[in-house]
């Protein structure tokens, strides 16, 4: 799944002491193959209240110029704490297996 | 302090990346996030070994953007305490400038039993650092052990619900307790439902000189068995039922952060666990009042000793 993992470096290439030494780069794996639902959220509901964003367990809301613009579908885990605690209800959570058929 | 403004502090870079391995709805990282928005400066992080440290750092992947120090168990808080010793000598040598803050994090097992010595240690010490213990009540990364934050009969896979035995037999450790009678400058009991509070907290934390201890309740889905959204809700009711008051100690002085309007009754916080089970069927009920009784006490001793009453 993940672009390193198929890489496998060898002792040669590891940093001296298994350093990591490219910070965050546990972004380049992709933990969006775990939602079993799809949290989807309401732009015209939506206040940028940015409730959901301060409850992201997994970093995944977009936060861009005090607006919520969205959802990083790559890592959401989709855990739905972020439609369970939106003062609006403008996030509704969709099973991945409906979506992906139509 | 400033008002927290959740805009405002959107626009800070994100200190913990998407991509770690905690469960879905974890309770740790919320924390995280919330705690490394409350300053500004860099900081030097240090997690005992527990679910945040394994998840976050799996090899070759790291989900922190800062420094970061992998410990075992029972050292967080003597190697923290160790880079901050270092980081004033080579300030004070002229071989480093600017601010830096030290921050340690433990699980409850990595705090309240196995890192509990170089923690008491560290703030008798009494060095520039926050210590951060995200308590889910059982050591979760290892298959939900009980640990002495377990709440009483919790069933677990230490202490199981059984035909003899209703889950654990021991009331929960009052850590915060303990800690704030190290008499360190700032201690804290808190919750991130109410992010508000849990943010000002941290940001007194990083301010004070010292060590400064914050006690965060995280819920855990896969130890609390509860549904993954739902995880705030129980956080929620911990603090109206007063199971985990939210309060302060500031230099000795003791604050009470939150008093419910009414106190709601300890089975809102116990029902939605599927931990707490067992405790609803019929030859269990006296358990329940063992457990509202216990917690009654413990909110009476903080009222006084909060001069609230």
């Amino acid at each position: 799944m993940a672009k390193k993992d198929q890489q496998k470096p060898g002792w040669k290439s590891i940093p001296e002491g298994g350093l990591i030494i490219e910070p965050g780069n546990a972004d380049d794996y992709k933990t969006g193959g775990w939602r079993t639902y799809r949290p989807m959220i309401d732009q015209e509901i939506c206040i940028n209240c940015h409730i959901c964003w301060i409850y992201c367990p997994d970093s995944s809301i977009i936060s861009k110029d005090e607006e919520i613009k969205g959802y990083d579908y790559d890592h959401c885990k989709g855990c739905g704490i972020c439609a369970n605690e939106c003062p609006v209800d403008a996030i509704t959570m969709l099973e991945e297996g409906n979506l992906s058929e139509k | 302090m400033s008002k927290v403004d959740l805009k405002e502090i959107a626009k800070q870079e994100e200190e913990l990346t998407g991509g770690h391995r905690l469960c879905s709805g974890c309770g740790a990282s919320i924390i995280v996030r919330q705690v490394m928005r409350a300053t500004e400066d860099p900081v030097v992080v240090g997690i005992a070994t527990g679910c945040l440290e394994v998840s976050t750092t799996i090899y070759p992947y790291t989900a922190w953007k800062g420094s970061f120090i992998h410990n075992a168990f029972e050292n967080v808080a003597a190697t923290i305490s160790g880079a901050e010793s270092a980081f004033r000598s080579l300030k004070r040598q002229g071989k480093l400038e600017g601010d830096t803050k030290f921050l340690a994090i433990g699980g409850d097992g990595g705090t309240y039993d196995i890192g509990f010595q170089s923690l008491s240690g560290a703030l008798e010490r009494g060095h520039d650092m926050v210590y951060l213990c995200y308590d889910n009540g059982a050591y979760m990364n290892t298959g939900i052990q009980r640990s002495s934050a377990t709440p009483r009969n919790a069933s677990t896979s230490t202490s199981p619900d059984g035909e003899v035995i209703p889950g654990k037999q021991q009331f929960k450790k009052e850590l915060t307790d303990i800690v704030a009678a190290h008499n360190i400058p700032y201690v804290a009991q808190a919750s991130p439902h109410n992010f508000r509070d849990l943010i000002k907290k941290a940001r007194k934390a990083f301010e004070v000189e010292g060590p400064a201890f914050l006690n965060v309740l995280a819920q855990c889905p896969r130890g609390w068995r509860h549904p993954e959204g739902e995880g705030l809700d129980i956080l929620r009711a911990a603090t109206d039922t007063c199971f985990w008051p939210l309060f302060e100690v500031e230099n000795g002085e003791w604050k009470l952060n939150y008093i419910p309007r009414e106190k709601a009754p300890i089975t809102d916080w116990l029902k939605p666990q599927g931990r707490f089970k067992h405790l609803f069927k019929d030859k269990n009920k006296y358990l329940i009042d063992e457990i509202q009784e216990h917690v009654d006490q413990r909110w009476e001793t903080l009222l006084h000793r909060t001069g609230e009453k």
